[in-house]
């Protein structure tokens, strides 16, 4: 290809590592377009305008990292706390004195918990902002809008999702989610220990779209290699505000009821199941992502006494918390009961913001290990990243220790099982990391950077 | 005709002056713009006001996205079935909503397109619902009439964007100026009277339907494989309102006001988004001030009191 | 049960739609700030569940009813109570709420206690003590409205104003102030609604998209503006709904019923108990 363009372009193309067409003859579009316009569009791709060069870092600008945060839309009350923890863990990092001697500095943009706005503000970080990295998002949908922009634009981009999406390897190069367990692994460490303590007969009533199918298609699974059996599958709208009417359909010789409703109507679910079932039911089984910021002593949730919660990391300090645990929760603001120091009534989402500290200090330490001076070293960042392995527990990594797999770009952390005792959920089981590894679905570091 | 030539000539000429932001952000409002031409063309131009156009835009989107990913259509295919299925899914729902009017008419197209959306969470197997799905790269590379394409590059996005911008413009200001553009004027003005010259009203309405929807879902089809993904959020009554507001705000019944409009709102959310989060706010703020002050839109209103020629 | 919430959250739309031919969008909105402004009262009025619930049933229908007030008088007389335009503006109005709603009582959901807990225990199953309540209190405030609007003297100048707005302006009754009263109570009456749902769901500043659907949907199967065909219709979609979830999973179930309600439109734009709309 003859390439006449300016050589500043070249060198662009060469950098950002992209294939312009190559028109081998002239004229693409011979229709109506070429009529109305006449050959401008041809002639415009050719000369491949409209990249502007980063601005070559400066060593005393501070690192710029791009928080895609729900702060409107359904995420809203998990993006209020994903701000802070994210404040908390970048205010302790420069106090540390920053990341290869430079600041960090968090741009925060609202993604109204939108896939298409997602997508919008991730070309913002990577061309307006000129955001170093992309980071914190959480709801799968604008994860998986927001990915291929990232990719594109070559944005390494740290998601905190808990989502398969990234372990899948659908995504691409620049997508990792290193700093919280996925749903396929979390479901798959505690089958065992749900199959042997609390019942082998499940009834699993999930929400009916992506999330919900995760849990029915890796959970059944995994508690049929267990011996167990799943008698029934519920699955719930998204429009559903009342959920009596399904509860009938629950099996009498159930054991164990898996519940993994989200959204606001999750109150109610628990109420009115409450409701039909009185004081003789199944043992319950359910995923804290449906009482994340709700107070567990809320009216109606008596119900709960005695259920099993998953739990990322624990709401509830309990008796003897380890230094690293009462450190981080100083830090952010939390006090022992998962509730903000300053209103006690304003529950956190305990269980998946210290995703968004750990993610900001594996990056310290991947931009360290890379040593990171600015967009250039996009490719050694995410090498880095990649060449990480394990994380140890500690005030960096409050919620414990990590292995991460640098090929699915996911790492693999400890789950919680807990129970509800008089209105506080105790721990009773601790899964190990082995328990919830399964086989790489595929490798990311064998696509092009 | 001049002013439309200048605009479709400024933007070309834009990518050239304008930051690689705008150039991203100037992309996609070539692609939404090109679903408020269409949805103008119903709503502008036949004054049939539709709360459902979320609908076509999701079958654009939803026929490229599952056309590459499963059943292995390449991107030039992709857009064919795209433009197919959308031609084939707004008759069947003209055919069945064009029976209502006014306020039912309103009604109906929303619950039609509620019901759409359910479908995409139903096929959830297919869709991955609110998920979605992410078109690979590896599709969106390919050879076409002797060229490699490669959707993933910025510029050449771009001014496919701007060569289907300036198609849907050139066919949106042909129907206007023909007999039929002329019809549907009249059935927007009065349809009675129309129906009484001896136009059959029923069938220019379900021919601007046909129209107005293959155009939303083009555009659907467009964004889905243009930024690679495709979920149900872009199904929601949301982007059914997205359009309304568009057309609305650029002026219902001009040619250039859908694009001003989608052009206006964009950057004012943007620009917002820096300084409050209160988007929401600003949308039903721009729609109330519309409404009241406003109900030409910009285009409209300048129409009206200076240049009585624009189309 | 569902019937009941269907019918009492419908009621007010019915009510505008049937007085002034117009369609609020931004009615599930008035229901959601209904809500929370139950949560808000509960919380800030001392004495238990009951005083809160008590003051709620005052104050959240007094402040939706003015918001009303201000939205009748600032917005749809200005434009004159066109049909498409007002479904534009209460769209508007629809996202101003719920961004207020969002900025004044943050993104959670809301618990509020009910004034009172008793569950009535089946051998099989149990069933809320304060839902039979809710019940009841629908059925009375169901009958209540029908009371006025059938025996009263402002139920005949509402039934006249429907009938024809000039022949009533002739008749020297002020039509302005009969909209303006009717808007205002079709928005009381859903906070009214939302006071006493809200002990079974939550408050939630998303939460007035499904029963604005859900009373589309009564209300145009009833007939547009016939209160008996919202009832009848109430009744009939919310046991058809648990009636067929049982037959399809649920999610099918509601694309069924979304279709058959936008079919009936299209085939009797009257509904199935209304009569033709002038």
């Amino acid at each position: 290809m003859a390439d006449n363009r300016p050589k500043k372009h070249q060198e662009d193309d060469a950098m950002n590592g992209s294939k312009l067409i190559v028109p081998k003859k002239p004229g693409l579009s011979r229709r109506k377009a070429i009529k109305l316009m006449g050959a401008g569009a041809a002639a415009g791709l050719a000369a491949g305008p409209g990249f502007v060069r980063y601005a070559q870092a400066q060593s005393s600008e501070p690192i710029r990292i791009g928080f895609q945060v729900h702060r409107t839309g359904i995420g809203a009350a998990y993006g209020r706390w994903y701000e802070r923890t994210t404040t908390a863990a970048a205010a302790l990092i420069n106090e540390q004195g920053g990341i290869n001697g430079r600041k960090v500095e968090i741009i925060a943009e609202d993604d109204g918990t939108d896939p298409g706005r997602g997508a919008e503000v991730v070309e913002k970080f990577a061309t307006q902002h000129k955001c170093d990295v992309g980071f914190g998002t959480l709801f799968s949908h604008v994860v998986m809008g927001s990915a291929p922009r990232a990719g594109e634009l070559k944005l390494p981009y740290y998601v905190v999702s808990e989502g398969h999406h990234v372990a899948s390897t659908g995504l691409n190069r620049y997508t990792f989610q290193p700093g919280i367990t996925d749903v396929k692994s979390q479901v798959i460490a505690m089958a065992p220990w749900i199959a042997k303590n609390v019942g082998k007969k499940v009834c699993m009533i999930y929400p009916d779209f992506a999330f919900g199918h995760d849990h029915r298609d890796y959970f059944s699974a995994a508690i049929k290699a267990q011996g167990g059996d799943v008698n029934a599958l519920i699955p719930i709208p998204p429009t559903e505000s009342s959920f009596t009417r399904y509860f009938p359909q629950i099996p009498a010789d159930t054991e164990v009821i898996y519940h993994v409703m989200v959204g606001p109507a999750v109150l109610t679910f628990v109420k009115e199941l409450g409701e039909h079932f009185g004081s003789s039911h199944p043992a319950l089984f359910g995923f804290i992502d449906s009482l994340e910021a709700v107070d567990l002593k809320s009216p109606g949730l008596e119900f709960l006494e005695g259920s099993y919660l998953w739990e990322a990391y624990p709401r509830f300090a309990g008796a003897s918390p380890k230094p690293h645990d009462t450190f981080y929760r100083e830090k952010v603001g939390v006090d022992a009961n998962g509730a903000s120091v300053s209103d006690a009534a304003d529950i956190s989402t305990f269980s998946h913001m210290f995703g968004c500290w750990e993610t900001l200090f594996i990056l310290k330490r991947a931009m360290e290990s890379a040593g990171y001076q600015g967009p250039a070293d996009k490719a050694k960042l995410i090498e880095a990243t990649e060449a990480m392995t394990s994380f140890a527990e500690g005030n960096e990594h409050p919620q414990g220790d990590k292995q991460f797999n640098g090929k699915i770009h996911q790492c693999f952390g400890h789950q919680n099982i807990t129970q509800v005792k008089s209105g506080v959920a105790e721990v009773v089981y601790r899964t190990t990391i082995e328990e919830g590894l399964y086989e790489p679905e595929g490798d990311y570091t064998k696509m092009a950077l | 005709m001049f002013l439309h030539l200048a605009v479709i000539a400024a933007l070309f000429l834009a990518q050239f002056a304008a930051s690689e932001y705008i150039v991203l952000m100037l992309t996609r409002i070539m692609v939404l713009a090109i679903f408020a031409i269409g949805y103008n063309l119903l709503f502008g131009y036949t004054g049939l006001l539709s709360l459902g156009h979320a609908m076509f835009f999701a079958t654009g989107l939803y026929a490229a996205a599952l056309g590459t990913t499963l059943m292995g259509l390449t991107v030039p295919a992709a857009f064919a079935f795209a433009v197919l299925a959308g031609l084939a899914v707004s008759l069947v729902m003209g055919v069945i909503t064009l029976r209502a009017s006014g306020v039912a008419f309103m009604i109906v197209t929303l619950m039609f397109s509620q019901a759409a959306f359910l479908t995409v969470l139903y096929f959830g197997e297919y869709t991955r619902g609110d998920e979605g799905i992410v078109i690979p790269d590896t599709i969106r590379k390919f050879a076409f009439l002797g060229f490699d394409v490669d959707l993933a590059n910025a510029v050449l996005r771009y001014n496919l964007a701007l060569a289907f911008l300036g198609c849907a413009i050139a066919f949106s200001l042909l129907i206007v100026r023909s007999r039929i553009g002329h019809i549907l004027i009249a059935i927007r003005e009065n349809e009675t009277r129309t129906s009484m010259l001896g136009y059959d009203v029923q069938r220019y309405k379900l021919a601007a339907f046909v129209m107005s929807g293959t155009l939303s879902a083009f555009s659907g089809a467009c964004y889905a494989l243009m930024f690679a993904y495709a979920g149900s959020t872009l199904a929601s009554i949301q982007y059914s309102i997205h359009p309304l507001l568009w057309t609305l705000l650029g002026g219902a019944s001009t040619v250039l006001g859908p694009v001003l409009g989608t052009g206006l709102m964009f950057v004012l959310v943007d620009l917002a988004s820096s300084y409050t989060n209160a988007n929401l706010l600003m949308i039903g703020v721009v729609l109330i001030l519309l409404v009241l002050f406003f109900p030409k839109g910009i285009l409209g209103t300048i129409r009206e009191r200076y240049w009585k020629w624009l189309p | 049960m569902a019937a009941a919430v269907l019918a009492l959250s419908a009621l007010g739309l019915s009510l505008v739609f049937g007085v002034m031919r117009v369609v609020n969008v931004a009615h599930g909105e008035f229901f959601m700030l209904g809500a929370m402004l139950a949560w808000w009262t509960a919380k800030m009025v001392p004495g238990g569940p009951l005083a809160g619930f008590m003051a709620a049933l005052v104050v959240a229908p007094a402040a939706v009813g003015f918001l009303a007030f201000l939205t009748e008088r600032l917005l749809l007389r200005r434009i004159k109570y066109d049909p498409e335009a007002t479904i534009v503006a209460t769209i508007g109005l629809l996202f101003v709420i719920q961004q207020l709603a969002l900025s004044l009582f943050g993104a959670d959901a809301k618990p509020v206690a009910a004034p009172f807990t008793y569950r009535i225990a089946f051998p099989w199953f149990g069933y809320s003590g304060y839902k039979l309540f809710v019940v009841v209190a629908s059925v009375f405030i169901l009958v209540g409205v029908w009371w006025v609007l059938a025996r009263t003297r402002y139920g005949l100048i509402m039934r006249v104003t429907q009938f024809d707005r000039e022949t009533a302006t002739a008749f020297g009754i002020p039509v302005n102030t009969v909209y303006s009263a009717v808007f205002v109570a079709g928005a009381a009456l859903v906070a009214v609604a939302a006071v006493l749902i809200v002990p079974i769901q939550q408050a939630h500043y998303l939460m007035g998209l499904d029963p604005l659907l859900m009373s589309f949907i009564v209300v145009i199967i009833g007939g547009l503006g016939s209160i008996k065909g919202s009832v009848i219709a109430a009744l009939i979609i919310g046991m058809a709904d648990g009636i067929i979830s049982v037959f399809f999973s649920p999610t099918l179930a509601s694309i069924i019923a979304t279709l058959a309600v936008a079919l009936v439109l299209v085939v009797r734009p009257q509904g199935l108990f209304g009569v033709t709309a002038r």
